[in-house]
């Protein structure tokens, strides 16, 4: 393992600037390592001249002593749904396979001016839909902490739609990665991989560029070893952006997270939503949770249940709502102005409908098909208006533990499990379809896209099988500074090791 | 009592037959597109020039790029809400964009984002004269059921002979007010009159540049006939209106088409019809479509849009205030004509003349401040039976013709103080419009045009009149006083046009009287 992935973004810039360490060095490394280690299939496309371009001029500015930003010289990869300038972006689709955008999603641009090095783009679930990241056509994701990596189909998968992202920082492949989060896509793929995955509030990053799933739901996700590089990297990438409306126009104030033993929980207010105890939880997700609340009682923190009695419904609301936004945003994907353009001309007609049902897999086509169906004008009321008001309900729970007048009753953080169980084998994954296996993995992760309210992911310890199980916690609308913070403690508190995989294999 | 009843329908039903039959009335509904004279698209912020090189102006949005998001432009919305208030809406204090989905090549999204559920404005009136050659004007009123702003799709270009179809997104998000009218009209020249009269409207606001032939403003009408006392009948939509002229043909066309089809036995079918303008006749279109279902949805990407209405509010940059927006109104057409009929007197039918040729209202308000001395009617009269008529003549728009508001002054100055009389005055109108860059006072010398106001040589026109025509002497003094017209020509003829003919009159009197 290299030794310098034990660092933070922090460290590992302070030793660019003291001259033990450089961008170019540890460029290569990645690259060196992407290559080692592409049985993960974390990368759809690493980008090595592009990597080792911005890693020079990073080096360049450190020997002049003039980095440009906190990110200056880290290595970071994209996920492929995210639009970066003359690199191709695919939604791991055929429709996509050979589109170069002409231009940087707002996260790339960002990533591009605080520094970081681009290694390469990320593995997902076509067009994000999908919990394994296992419905790519680059083929599925492994995930780095299983017990056989070279087994036909008896792996962990590493969890979706962001799979390629949470892999590649787990498997040191870059310091940070950006994912997108729709229902759990970045918490659930950090979850599986033993890594931090933050979503953060709806409009605090900017959408723009990003290909997207559920324009209402989807955010930039972030995917970090730590707590702490999780802020370095929301530092550089939030905050107002005109080309995207429903950006939040408050300028972004940066999050300085107090230090660990600083961090003073007497006045916390913790809760734990019941409803979240569902049947499919495993022994060892509850078991972890406990142990979590027990710590932070013990740390003086106030843990009581919370009701949030419209959860059960939140992933039907979010499959309506998901199905209906897919038949809209897929509209566009004809193959007139880009992406695959099948051969068959003798009509307009005839030329949309064969590259639409080459373009796209069946869970595609599905959300289509139910999509338009649900928008049908005798359909529309029953089915997506009907979602619109459950969704408003969804987010009035949120609002009445977090913003009730009763201060007896108000809760500042909700903590609950990110997933049901730790990551499941890959045969196993497939037996059910994407649809079902939807609508369990996101079960406690999608309610937060409801409401737009920021949520992370963050492992706490391994299973008995040896991988990484994690804890959500979510908090009111842009107070991830507390979310974070809390989240800092309990991970100083746990001390779990982000890279004890690669020691395992022998990396 | 029931049995009576019976009785009595069956008794009185051959004379229902024979009632006389009810009277067809037509039914005329409006949907009008107005493109937004703004800089730059709905969403996006590539040109809006038009006849720009093919698919030079088109943003990464308007190609519908993935992951590119719409941002509005404030400056159409500030657009539709003058033209809102304009036509007397009520201006919606939160309105919202949806998006309706069809499939087509210059469609790049698969939907155009417009306002379904919650339009930029409601419920407005507009009432306009109504010009009907040879009849009376009226006014007509009509309600604006809806204003709402929407993106326009690109063009589709079919070349038939290679077999392919070409996309230009050069159109594709330019920025669209829709208008929809109540269908509260009957005729063609009602349409015709309500949409000039929008024309002016859009063209004081500045919001339109209402160039029919760029495409700038297209017209829709719904039209259908019923018997009076029946429910509506079944609508045909006629699209492909290229003119305003084209309005009242279109319209008059496809209502006598549906009555003959109905006198014939046939029945109106819910279809949209192509107006054929060289033909001059409604065409149903050749593809039917198949009844559509949008699938509308709301456009996650926009969030709703609040305006300020509370009064005395300025804008700031996060929100609009109407009231700000309402204080920038110019007068309006129908203002102006109240005005002109106040001001100078003038009767309904000339205000309304001016109003409708800016450029005719601009020569009559020049002209009558600087010619103080002039009745109103001496000018109405020259601008609108003369230069009009000169410009009608040659088929020129008055925009077009080139002659000076100083120009026309000096003709009528010189018309006033009898230098020159009215066929000169004519006469005139085509010497500036042939010579641009000469002065009147230059045209009248060249062309000997002064009027001829000395009684010795008026005099001596009307004792040759006399003596010429003999018989209209004979006539005029058998007591047929408009025999004199005749004789009065005579001395126009021998003055080449020249003599003044209110003297001549006189003189001609006199002579006559003498004779007698």
């Amino acid at each position: 393992m290299r030794r310098h992935l034990q660092l933070s973004i922090k460290q590992l810039t302070a030793g660019y600037i003291n001259g033990q360490l450089s961008p170019l060095q540890v460029a290569e490394q990645a690259l060196e390592d992407a290559v080692k280690l592409k049985t993960l299939n974390a990368l759809v496309r690493a980008t090595p001249e592009l990597a080792r371009q911005q890693a020079q001029e990073s080096t360049e500015r450190y020997t002049k002593q003039q980095p440009i930003g906190e990110l200056d010289g880290i290595t970071v990869a994209i996920k492929d749904n995210f639009c970066t300038a003359n690199v191709h972006t695919t939604c791991a689709s055929r429709m996509l396979q050979d589109f170069v955008p002409p231009y940087d999603a707002t996260m790339s641009a960002r990533l591009r001016e605080a520094g970081a090095v681009l290694v390469g783009k990320t593995n997902m679930d076509q067009f994000a839909m999908g919990a394994g990241t296992v419905d790519s056509i680059y083929g599925p994701t492994k995930n780095i902490w299983s017990e056989d990596l070279a087994s036909q189909d008896n792996w962990r998968i590493a969890g979706g739609s962001s799979g390629g992202s949470a892999s590649a920082v787990a498997a040191g492949l870059c310091y940070a990665a950006i994912g997108s989060d729709t229902g759990g896509s970045t918490r659930n793929p950090a979850s599986y991989c033993g890594v931090v995955g933050l979503k953060p509030t709806y409009g605090l990053c900017s959408r723009h560029g990003l290909i997207p799933l559920v324009n209402s739901m989807d955010v930039p996700g972030i995917l970090t070893r730590s707590v702490s590089d999780c802020v370095q990297v929301l530092n550089a990438v939030a905050g107002p952006d005109p080309l995207d409306s429903t950006s939040v126009q408050r300028p972004y104030k940066k999050l300085q997270l107090p230090e660990v033993d600083q961090i003073d929980l007497s006045s916390l207010r913790i809760g734990i939503p019941k409803e979240y105890h569902c049947d499919e939880l495993s022994a060892e997700v509850l078991e972890t949770w406990t142990k979590v609340a027990d710590l932070l009682e013990t740390a003086g923190a106030k843990v009581r249940q919370v009701s949030l009695p419209n959860t059960a419904a939140s992933i039907f609301v979010y499959t309506i709502l998901n199905q209906c936004e897919v038949a809209s945003n897929m509209a566009r994907y004809d193959g007139i102005e880009y992406g695959h353009r099948a051969a068959d001309e003798r009509s307009t007609e005839q030329l949309y409908a064969q590259s639409r049902a080459e373009g796209f897999n069946q869970v595609v086509k599905t959300r289509i098909l139910t999509g338009n169906f649900l928008l049908l004008r005798k359909n529309y009321d029953h089915y997506f208006e009907k979602a619109l008001r459950v969704r408003r309900l969804i987010a009035e729970d949120f609002a009445k533990v977090f913003e009730t007048q009763q201060e007896a009753d108000k809760v500042d953080i909700l903590l609950t499990p990110t997933t049901l169980s730790d990551a499941p084998v890959y045969k196993d994954f497939i037996t059910l379809s994407n649809r079902d296996q939807c609508a369990v993995q996101d079960f406690c992760t999608q309610p937060a896209n409801m409401a737009g309210i920021p949520a992370v992911s963050i492992p706490v310890r391994l299973s008995k099988a040896g991988l990484p199980l994690s804890l959500q916690l979510m908090s009111n609308s842009f107070n991830e500074q507390l979310l974070l913070t809390v989240a800092r403690w309990i991970e100083a508190e746990v001390s779990f090791d982000s890279l004890q995989s690669l020691q395992r294999h022998a990396i | 009592m029931r049995n009576y009843i019976v009785v009595r329908r069956l008794a009185t039903q051959p004379k229902l037959a024979n009632a006389p039959k009810r009277k067809w009335k037509s039914v005329v509904g409006l949907e009008v597109h107005a493109q937004i004279a703004s800089v730059s698209k709905l969403f996006s912020g590539s040109g809006t020039a038009f006849g720009a090189p093919l698919n030079t102006g088109v943003a990464y949005f308007d190609a519908s790029i993935p992951g590119t998001l719409p941002v509005l432009n404030r400056k159409c919305v500030e657009s539709g809400i003058k033209t809102a208030l304009a036509l007397g809406c009520r201006v919606n204090e939160v309105s919202m964009f949806d998006r309706k989905h069809y499939f087509y090549a210059d469609l790049p999204n698969g939907y155009q984002i417009t306002q379904q559920r919650a339009a930029l404005a409601n419920n407005g009136l507009m009432t306009f004269p109504v010009i009907t050659p040879g009849k009376k004007v009226y006014y007509k009123s009509v309600n604006l059921l809806q204003l709402q702003l929407e993106q326009d799709s690109g063009k589709s270009l079919h070349d038939d002979y290679l077999k392919r179809s070409l996309v230009d997104l050069n159109r594709a998000g330019l920025p669209l007010m829709e208008l929809v009218f109540a269908p509260d009209l009957e005729t063609g020249e009602e349409a015709a009159s309500l949409v000039k009269e929008l024309m002016l409207i859009l063209r004081r606001l500045q919001t339109c540049s209402c160039k029919m032939e760029e495409g700038a403003l297209r017209v829709d009408a719904n039209i259908s006939i019923h018997q009076e006392g029946d429910p509506l009948g079944v609508r045909t939509e006629v699209k492909n209106i290229g003119s305003v002229r084209s309005i009242s043909q279109a319209i008059s066309y496809e209502i006598n088409r549906q009555l003959e089809l109905v006198a014939d036995g046939g029945v109106v079918t819910n279809e949209t019809r192509n107006w054929d303008a060289e033909n001059r006749r409604t065409v149903a279109m050749r593809d039917k479509e198949v009844l559509q279902d949008y699938r509308f949805m709301p456009e996650p990407n926009l969030p709703p849009l609040h305006l300020n209405l509370k009064p005395g509010c300025r804008s700031t940059k996060e929100l609009i205030s109407v009231a700000e927006l309402s204080e920038q109104i110019p007068e309006l057409p129908e203002h102006t004509r109240q005005r002109l009929m106040e001001h100078y007197k003038l009767n309904a039918e000339t205000a309304i003349i001016l109003v409708n040729e800016p450029v005719l209202l601009e020569h009559f308000v020049n002209i009558s401040k600087s010619l103080a001395g002039v009745p109103t009617k001496v000018i109405t009269n020259f601008l609108i039976n003369d230069l009009l008529t000169y410009c009608n003549k040659l088929n020129l728009d008055v925009d077009d013709c080139a002659i000076s508001a100083e120009a026309l002054k000096d003709v009528l100055q010189a018309l006033h103080a009898e230098q020159i009389n009215l066929q000169a005055a004519r006469q005139l109108i085509q010497l500036l419009h042939n010579n641009p860059s000469q002065t009147v006072s230059q045209l009248v010398t060249e062309n000997n045009l002064q009027q001829i106001c000395d009684l010795a040589s008026i005099e001596a026109y009307c004792q040759q009149a006399i003596a010429n025509q003999p018989k209209a002497v004979q006539q005029y003094q058998k007591g047929k006083s408009k025999a004199l017209f005749a004789i009065v020509g005579e001395v126009a003829k021998l003055s080449a046009q020249k003599a003044n003919m209110k003297l001549a009159v006189e003189c001609l009197e006199k002579l006559l009287k003498k004779q007698q």
